[in-house]
């Protein structure tokens, strides 16, 4: 194709040829194979660097330590590199490719089916993998015996009863080809589906609320961009209670093992309540949704009063826990409170303990729990209308309550005890604390159909791995005494060893001959 | 052993006087015959591995236990594929490999028995990692030849010295090829279909481009170009081995790169913390 086209310079190309030579460029071997090395190698930025669907909280961490590489980052596309312009450029460029590989290659496929195994070369001493012998048996007869042999071995025949025997075998290698490419295309239809239809969302429930399932009422939410809010089913649940078990012993002493979360729901608000335990690995399936246990923490029960003596909040308030200790960090704002708005910026140790002067959580069960926060007052920021988040206190106009001392004043506290705070701002008691659950809910459309296509594809390499598209040819004359014999073999993938498969067949050959 | 092929060295030799063909002969089957004796005692210490935690479970919850399984792995198929693919002369490769990785677990990366984590305890893991080990020392294998193959191009093709013993450049690309073509689709039914199912179940969702799953994907689609590779005219030989031996580089990244350097991988097995991630 190239020399037509390296004989006149590229100005003579019409728009035509130019589009051909375009698509055959595209649709070649070597442009696929670029194109896979290219998919491989812009994955990995998607490693390397934060991505917004992964660890969000990462991206936020990295932005904020290089603020001069952001907006370039930002711009590429970087923290979200798998829906990335360019990223996908090279996906639909390879499938682009697929396709107008795969079509061609089909119809011949399709065509060959039926047609015959070619007719024996004149000379088969001349190809690369062949052997010769001497037989008694008359040609004719010989040639029966190497078609019933050939047969046996699954070859199909060529019918042209000759002086040679055409055989070959293994057609079904180019269908597991076309099977597997054909499939990838099916695997990234049910991706895209998922991805476009699908939707994630994350809520914590602290034990004994209830969550049902409409958009307000998550704490993250995901959707496809083709996703329509009455895709989601009119399921209720309760977090009943929440178990955890703690290692006491062994290296991995202080770990949590079978989280337990019990639920009690409902498929729709007048369908019958149900229990099911969810459990790490054992999601819940209510219709097309699927609820997954992924996380949980612990949420101190806190009592706020105010200058007044009036309640300014009161409720369990989640604390993120910081690593796998449960160390947990969480804020309290009793914006209600009077005269003074009420901020607690602090930690809840599990099991606290104090280890050289340095307070430290032991393990992650509440065994001894303590909370120990730093108050902040006046200007919380609540009020200024833009939406803030519950995890976070707003301290860049609020003023630190100091104690008697000067320092800054620290409620370090336990269950069941009240602290009062400096200049009559009020008190906090700590009542208790409840464990929280991190409920993922989410619909994933058009999984099976990525789960069959992978496994479709999987069938198709298979036969296209080992399934040896082999022709054999039998050829035989007679000379003097007895009958000269010709076989020659030839793997069409080149990647089998055929002096083997020609050694097995001749002795086969001659091992009938003989008997 | 029979005894045509019992003594790959032998075959591979070409032909040296007949009574050192005789010794050779015999010191390439004690040789092969304790090799045999040293997997079935690695097998023996993994399951006294798997036993000795509480409750009893697969031993590849860590690194260490990774290593140790992984260069099983790596001796069983050698083991296994030994006479059908003649593969005595790799002996001095794979045999060192292994040894090394074992060093390398039992200094640096001994842990104790420890229970698995929550998410870690599914019967879907025990089919994943066993098909990505498997996969893993298929590669590896597959990647010793490549390497041998490149260094025997430069080389050259010599009757005497170390190299003598190597296949030819064209034994050694279908040998490399063989290897490769049943790790890929091993890694294949590991990383895009029981890992996934295996995700979705502790994750919700089945692929997530967490760092762990990126590299898995960047291996397969660098191992799918080798395969391409091998057809592709320009590409073959040198150019496929070069691809293969990068597979490998990808595939060894996967598992010691990101487990140590990743902290958003929610499969460190450094950092074994998959339910108690902080919610983002
Ligand atoms: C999504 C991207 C692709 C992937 C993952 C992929 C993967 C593979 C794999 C694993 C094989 C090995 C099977 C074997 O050796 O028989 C293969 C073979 C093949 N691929 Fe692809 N491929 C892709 C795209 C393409 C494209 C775009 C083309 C056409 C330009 C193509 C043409 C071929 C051909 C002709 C073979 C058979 C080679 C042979 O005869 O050995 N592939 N592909």
């Amino acid at each position: 194709m190239s020399i037509d086209t390296e004989e006149r310079r590229a100005g003579e190309l019409t728009a035509r040829e130019m589009l051909r030579w375009t698509w055959r460029q595209l649709t070649s071997m070597r442009t696929a194979l670029v194109l896979l090395l290219l998919l491989a190698l812009a994955a990995v930025p998607g490693s390397v660097i934060p991505q917004e669907s992964v660890d969000s909280l990462g991206v936020t961490r990295w932005k904020e330590q290089h603020p001069k590489l952001t907006p370039i980052y930002e711009r590429l596309d970087l923290f979200s590199v798998f829906d990335s312009a360019w990223f996908s450029a090279i996906y639909i460029l390879l499938m682009v490719s697929l396709v107008g590989c795969f079509v061609p290659r089909i119809l011949v496929y399709w065509r060959g089916l039926r047609a015959q195994p070619p007719a024996a070369p004149r000379h088969l001493t001349r190809l690369p993998d062949h052997a010769t012998y001497t037989t008694d048996d008359q040609v004719a007869e010989h040639l029966e015996h190497a078609r019933a042999v050939l047969r046996g071995r699954g070859y199909r025949l060529r019918d042209d009863p000759g002086e040679a025997v055409s055989a070959e075998r293994g057609y079904l290698r180019e269908a597991g080809n076309l099977v597997f490419h054909v499939s990838v295309l099916i695997v990234l239809v049910g991706f895209a589906v998922g991805g476009l239809f699908g939707y994630k969302g994350g809520v914590i429930l602290v034990e004994g609320s209830t969550f049902s399932n409409s958009l307000t009422q998550y704490d993250d939410f995901a959707p496809g961009s083709l996703f329509r809010a009455e895709q989601m089913e009119p399921f209720s649940f309760t977090v009943d209670e929440f178990d955890v078990d703690w290692l006491e012993s062994g290296p991995r002493a202080g770990m949590a093992q079978s989280f337990n979360a019990g639920l009690r729901y409902q498929e729709s608000p007048d369908s019958a309540e149900k229990n099911y335990d969810l459990r790490v690995n054992h999601p819940l399936s209510i219709g097309d949704t699927e609820i997954f246990l992924i996380g949980h923490g612990y949420a101190p029960v806190v009592t706020v009063r105010d200058g007044n003596g009036d309640i300014a909040y009161s409720g369990p308030t989640v604390f993120l826990p910081q690593d796998a200790s449960f160390l947990s960090f969480g804020v309290i704002k009793a914006s209600s409170a009077q005269p003074e708005k009420i901020g607690l910026e602090g930690l809840f140790y599990p099991t606290y303990l104090m280890v050289d002067g340095d307070p430290v959580t032991v393990m992650g069960d509440d065994k001894n729990p303590t909370l120990s926060m730093l108050v902040y007052t006046g200007d919380l920021g609540v009020d200024s209308g833009t939406p803030q988040s519950v995890y976070i206190l707003d301290k860049s106009n609020a003023e630190q309550v100091e104690g008697p001392d000067g320092k800054p004043f620290r409620v370090d506290i336990q269950p069941g005890q009240t602290v009062k705070l400096p200049d009559g701002l009020g008190s906090i008691e700590f009542e208790g604390v409840k464990p929280w659950t991190r409920i993922q809910v989410s619909q994933t459309p058009g999984k099976e159909v990525a789960l069959a296509g992978v496994v479709l594809a999987l069938i198709g390499l298979l036969g296209s791995l080992f399934i040896r598209p082999r022709r054999v040819w039998v050829k035989a004359r007679r000379e003097g005494e007895g009958t000269m014999v010709e076989v020659a073999a030839l793997d069409r993938s080149g990647n089998g060893e055929m002096m083997e498969i020609l050694e097995e067949i001749v002795a086969e050959l001659r091992r009938t001959e003989r008997a | 052993m029979g005894a045509e092929e019992g003594g790959g060295v032998a075959v591979a030799t070409g032909g040296p006087e007949p009574e050192s063909t005789h010794r050779v002969e015999f010191l390439g089957r004690l040789g092969f015959l304790l090799t045999v004796v040293a997997v079935a005692i690695h097998l023996v210490a993994l399951v006294a591995r798997g036993m000795a935690a509480d409750p009893n479970r697969v031993p590849w919850g860590n690194m260490y236990e990774f290593t140790i399984s992984g260069s099983f792995f790596v001796a069983l198929l050698y083991v296994a594929l030994y006479r059908k693919f003649r593969l005595g002369w790799m002996a001095p490769i794979v045999l060192a490999f292994v040894v090394a990785s074992l060093m390398v677990a039992v200094i640096w990366l001994h842990e104790e028995v420890a229970p698995l984590t929550e998410a870690l305890n599914s019967y879907w893991l025990v089919i994943h990692v066993v098909s990505a080990i498997i996969a893993t020392g298929a590669f590896t294998l597959g990647g010793i030849v490549s390497a041998m193959y490149l260094v025997k191009m430069r080389k050259g093709d010599t009757t005497t010295g170390p190299l003598a013993r190597v296949p030819s450049l064209a034994s050694l690309d279908r040998l490399s090829y063989r290897i490769h073509a049943f790790g890929f689709p091993v890694w294949t039914f590991a990383v895009l279909i029981t890992g996934p199912i295996w995700a979705h179940e502790a994750w919700s969702s089945y692929w997530n481009w967490d760092p762990k799953e990126v590299w898995a994907f960047i291996t397969w689609v660098v191992y799918a170009g080798y395969l391409h590779a091998r057809a592709t005219a320009g590409w073959r030989g040198r150019n496929a081995a070069l691809l293969a031996l990068l597979g490998l580089a990808t595939l060894w990244f996967n598992f010691i790169g990101i487990n140590y350097f990743s902290s958003s991988s929610q499969h460190s097995y450094a950092a074994p913390a998959v339910v108690e991630r902080i919610p983002g």
